[in-house]
């Protein structure tokens, strides 16, 4: 019986085409020759770093009089053709939602900007406007058609200088336009605000929305199935077809595969799927006496920590996602579950009901050494280690009836609740950049998935059909 | 096999051993009755008796098991699977909130599920453990898992061979009632036996 045959992937590849193939122009180069000749509306990069007149400083940043978040406007982008407005429009939305879901820069609300007149060049942007609507900078972008590519050009401008301090050109497949702004967002972020940004990252998650039943039952099973989205609840689509129960999944470091927990053959087990590729592999090596569930990939992609009964009870254990290098990690009567790996991938944080309640321990992912407990919750569940540079680990504990996201600082040893005790709120999972994190909530009725940023602020609901749990985000 | 073999002795003696010890356990009550196969499945040969491992205690009281059976005049083979798995003889048994304790009522439905099972020894059967929905769906899982494995644990102190009863965890993915009240999770805290093959 092998595997691959059941896996839906024209989706997912056609997918990858239109995502990968974006290109970065060098930044304050010329283009080079191979590429179409740029129509008029587009001059060449020209004032991005080398007139910088701050030496020592490799970009130039926007001219801000005091210490607060620079107030930053973006809108429409110019389309170079009538038809590609809608494209246009795209992009430029886009981008202000990406660059507002960081809160790196204060975004100008577009309602606004209504009174400006639109750019029609780089070269005719009306900086007394920008300037009188309180705008610190400008994001002013072009598309034009190359064949069937699009390209788009992106700077920032500095109202006070009325100077260009960051430019780009980008070419790619016109099928997508959002991942334009997407790329535009991260690469500003990166080289602006020394800020990994998320646009690009993506959610999985187990749904029931295509409402198929269990098959070989007599009572009506609603399976779940894995799903992906854009980090903003766009491009959603499947990614399994397992036919049974598909939870559990956790993203691999490079976002080429997902490791999950699949009962398609009878009995849970643990499973890799290559979603671009139609390959799987089932590294934990369940039977239908060994059962293994919740996989998480360890931060460097190699192994793999999961749980398993296979010694009688529930234990942590971690293989080498190839299956080889099996390791026990957790040694302990009570049921030891839902495994989570530290940034350096040293330590794992697990539940244990060995107290006689659900909490989370530590323990050396090596297995030796005695686990620590940190938690004294009634109810203590799915711990999720947030990235470097902050040291917390994210569960879901209980607060009445419900579960609230909850935030165990591990310096200070302090836990802050970061959702409202609104619905229940579970399954959480850290943003790579460590200022999201996703979740699983009933506050909308059903179950569905939303972000929330690390401070409680700025909740999004990010699915809407059926219900969707157990999210995990992209590295 | 061996190695298979002595896990199932050494597991069976920490049951009888646990059965016992416990005072809130009563002692599983296994009827010695063997089951009476000839009168219904006419020429199915019935595999070898299962192997005389440690037999609990004979019982203390005698509760009539047939009775609720009404005898012997349902041939469960002589239905397929689907139809088998509709109607079950074998019932399901109800856990307390985050428990997985087989409870004296439990016990009662377990030592019915055992005769059946020795009246039909080809039989195979998963129990499937399931778990109401408040707990996190991450917990349930080994939650559900110890439910089954109770279950299965019992019924082998009872005498059914231990590669007659698979088990399965789906947490609380598949609730039997979608509904939030007590008395939908109540129903949903369960041990669902499941006939595979026969």
């Amino acid at each position: 019986m092998t595997t691959a045959p059941r896996f839906l992937l024209s989706l997912a590849i056609g997918a990858l085409a239109s995502t990968v193939l974006i290109l970065a122009a060098p930044q304050g180069r010329q283009l080079p020759a191979s590429q179409q000749p740029a129509p008029s509306a587009t001059p060449p990069p020209a004032s991005q770093p080398a007139p910088t007149q701050q030496p020592g400083e490799i970009g130039v940043s926007i001219t801000l009089s005091g210490g607060a978040a620079p107030r930053v406007a973006v809108p429409n982008f110019i389309a170079a053709t009538p038809d590609l407005k809608a494209a246009a429009d795209t992009i430029g939305q886009v981008l202000w939602d990406d660059l507002r879901f960081e809160r790196e820069y204060d975004l100008i609300p577009r309602a606004s900007y209504a009174p400006i007149p639109p750019a029609t060049s780089m070269e005719t942007v009306p900086f007394a406007q920008w300037k009188e609507l309180g705008a610190n900078a400008v994001l002013i972008g072009t598309v034009r058609q190359n064949a069937s590519s699009l390209t788009v050009q992106a700077r920032l401008f500095d109202i006070a200088s009325q100077r260009s301090v960051w430019a780009k050109e980008y070419t790619a497949s016109a099928s997508n336009p959002r991942q334009f702004a997407h790329t535009i967002a991260d690469e500003l972020h990166k080289e602006q605000r020394s800020l990994g940004g998320v646009a690009r990252t993506k959610l999985a998650f187990a749904s029931d929305r295509d409402g198929e039943q269990a098959r070989g039952t007599v009572e009506q099973r609603s399976i779940k199935e894995l799903y992906i989205a854009d980090y903003d609840g766009e491009a959603q689509r499947r990614v399994t077809v397992n036919r049974s129960l598909a939870i559990n999944p956790s993203w691999a470091p490079d976002g080429r595969s997902i490791a999950y927990t699949s009962y398609r053959r009878g009995y849970p087990d643990i499973y890799v799927s290559y979603i671009y590729q139609g390959k799987m592999d089932q590294p934990a090596g369940g039977t239908e006496i060994i059962h293994n569930f919740l996989p998480a990939f360890s931060p460097d992609g190699t192994r793999i920590a999961f749980m398993t009964n296979r010694d009688g009870n529930m234990e942590i254990y971690s293989v080498h996602r190839d299956g080889s290098n099996l390791r026990r990690v957790t040694r302990h009567p009570g049921n030891d579950s839902t495994p989570t790996w530290s940034p350096a991938g040293n330590q794992v944080a697990f539940t244990s009901d060995r107290s006689g309640s659900p909490q989370l321990y530590i323990v050396d992912a090596d297995g030796l050494g005695q686990p620590r407990r940190i938690t004294s919750e009634s109810w203590a569940d799915r711990a999720t280690w947030s990235p470097a540079p902050y040291n917390e680990i994210a569960y879901a504990g209980r607060n009445g009836p419900g579960f609230d996201i909850k935030i165990f600082s591990l310096e200070q040893g302090q836990i802050r609740t970061v959702t409202d005790s609104t619905g229940s709120n579970e399954s959480p999972s850290w943003s790579p950049n460590g200022r999201h994190i996703a979740f699983a909530s009933t506050r909308a009725g059903r179950t569905q998935i939303f972000t929330i940023a690390r401070d409680g602020n700025d909740l999004r609901q990010v699915t809407k059909a059926g219900n969707n749990v157990q999210p995990s985000w992209s590295r | 096999m061996p190695v298979r073999f002595v896990r199932l002795v050494a597991l069976l003696l920490v049951i009888v051993a646990t059965a016992s010890a416990c005072s809130r356990k009563k002692p599983p009550v296994a009827r010695p009755t063997p089951p009476p196969p000839s009168a219904t499945a006419t020429g199915t040969a019935p595999p070898p008796p299962p192997a005389p491992l440690a037999e609990p205690e004979p019982p203390v009281a005698s509760i009539p098991v047939e009775p609720t059976m009404s005898g012997t005049s349902v041939d469960y083979n002589a239905r397929s699977l689907d139809e088998l798995n509709r109607e079950s003889p074998l019932q399901p048994v109800f856990y307390s909130l985050d428990s997985s304790d087989v409870g004296g009522d439990m016990q009662a439905t377990l030592q019915r599920n055992a005769e059946i099972l020795k009246q039909y020894p080809s039989w195979v059967v998963t129990v499937e453990g399931h778990c109401d929905q408040r707990g996190t769906a991450e917990y349930n899982l080994p939650l559900g898992d110890r439910r089954a494995q109770s279950a299965r644990a019992y019924l082998i102190a009872l005498g059914i061979p231990a590669e007659r009863i698979k088990t399965v965890s789906y947490g609380s993915e598949f609730p039997f009632d979608p509904g939030t009240s007590e008395e939908a999770y109540a129903k949903n805290r369960r041990a669902h036996f499941v006939v595979t093959s026969k």
